[in-house]
């Protein structure tokens, strides 16, 4: 209970009415709820609260959850866009609920908030994560090297380095994974997120497990059922150019056969 | 500071179907990937089959607007297309090269995007073989069909 964001969502909580010019306006958000224990629908509910627009989505959600609703239910952990824990789907697109303000995301009109899509909701804005690690996995995100242990650290210039330092900024947050219009249909696909942590070991030059994961990645499932909508370059919070990783896994693939 | 609630929690207090102990089903996505999956490795053919679609697709651009342009714009437009005209183009092994070409990269780049159509739009396993097979038959039966006709043309035919 200990967290920054309590106090300053504890502070926001007493809007000073009448107050001439108070930070404060009527922001209305509209959450996707489900709770198996009482309904097997999924529904819409309103709640409206005065909150400074400078203030983010997530606090929005601490103060409905704290003054509102207790039921309400979601994932956060650091809340400052570090853990990925609190992806969800905010007016249609997927972003981190602690690094979107509200001023950003017209709050004219009601806010949608809704659990990310492709995987199994399990209470309100909670979802399965398992399929997203599983696939994760499956690309075995580890450096894998031959030979003696080095006495010192494995040398690596700063070009080589370079090479994958985009897909290194990944939280796995499954905001491009669960924007993907391929893994929504089909839950069997890699995914972007499983791709962009296989890119970062791949042209990584200490790693001598790059072949292996190309041969995981050139199965069915795997890079080429991308249709490069960019939908997952969009939704990255951290702003990783994520089809041009897999663009490059694809041209890695080819060029390594012909 | 006002909660307008449209809640769940109204329709509860009617007839509680579910509760703690008998939650209803969550709600899940189409074809999961669990621990077992992830493993049925078809070696090489998407990646043939992505490389195709983009070298045929270079291929395509020439002939096929070569192709409209021939039948459709130069030298009088499509009033000139006739059972003489065609017989006239398959006279030289050269028309019938490119139209041989154009039916086999057409038809084989239409049915492999469809694949991928199927393949991505389908959901469940039945639904998913039985529109491919009927593209394969489909595709088999035009591309066989096309070819006889190119190399069995009869321009003497009564």
């Amino acid at each position: 209970m200990a967290t920054p964001t309590l106090d300053k969502a504890a502070e926001a909580g007493q809007p000073e009415p009448g107050f001439a010019d108070s930070p404060y306006i009527t922001v209305t958000f509209r959450i996707r709820r489900f709770n198996p224990e009482v309904s097997e629908e999924a529904s819409w509910q309103d709640f409206q609260l005065e909150i400074d627009p400078k203030e983010r989505v997530l606090d929005a959600l601490h103060k409905i959850k704290w003054e509102l609703d207790g039921s309400l239910t979601f994932r956060r952990s650091c809340a400052h866009g570090i853990c990925g824990s609190d992806a969800m789907r905010i007016n249609g697109r997927n972003r981190l609920a602690c690094k979107t303000l509200i001023k950003d995301i017209n709050p004219e009109k009601p806010i949608t908030v809704e659990a990310i899509k492709g995987l199994t909701v399990l209470k309100d804005l909670v979802v399965d994560m398992e399929p997203f690690f599983q696939a994760y996995r499956d690309v075995m995100p580890f450096l894998i090297t031959t030979g003696n242990e080095p006495t010192r650290e494995r040398r690596q210039s700063a070009e080589d380095r370079e090479r994958f330092d985009d897909t290194t900024k990944c939280i796995l947050c499954a905001a491009c994974t669960s924007s993907c219009p391929v893994f929504w249909n089909d839950g069997q696909y890699f995914g972007p997120a499983a791709i962009v942590n296989a890119h970062r070991f791949i042209f990584d030059s200490r790693d001598e497990g790059g072949e292996q994961r190309l041969e995981i990645l050139n199965d069915k499932d795997g890079v080429w059922r991308c249709r490069t909508t960019f939908n997952c370059s969009e939704a990255c919070p951290r702003g990783i150019e994520v089809t041009k990783a897999i663009q490059e896994v694809k041209r890695a693939l080819i060029t390594r056969r012909f | 500071m006002s909660a307008e609630t449209t809640s769940a929690d109204a329709t509860a207090s009617d007839v509680r179907l579910y509760d703690v102990d008998n939650p209803a089903p969550v709600i899940e996505p189409p074809r999961k990937r669990t621990k077992k999956t992830g493993r049925a490795s078809r070696g090489n053919f998407e990646m043939q089959a992505w490389l195709f679609m983009r070298l045929s697709g270079i291929v395509l651009v020439v002939l096929v607007l070569g192709h409209l342009l021939i039948q459709l714009v130069l030298d009088g437009g499509v009033s000139k297309i006739g059972f003489a005209f065609v017989a006239g183009r398959w006279a030289s092994p050269f028309w019938q090269v490119w139209d041989l070409l154009m039916l086999w990269l057409a038809m084989l780049h239409g049915a492999n995007g469809l694949r991928t159509v199927i393949n991505d739009y389908a959901q469940r396993d039945n639904t998913r073989f039985w529109l491919k097979m009927l593209l394969y038959t489909a595709t088999v039966f035009t591309v066989l069909l096309g070819t006889l006709v190119i190399f069995t043309f009869d321009p003497n035919i009564s």
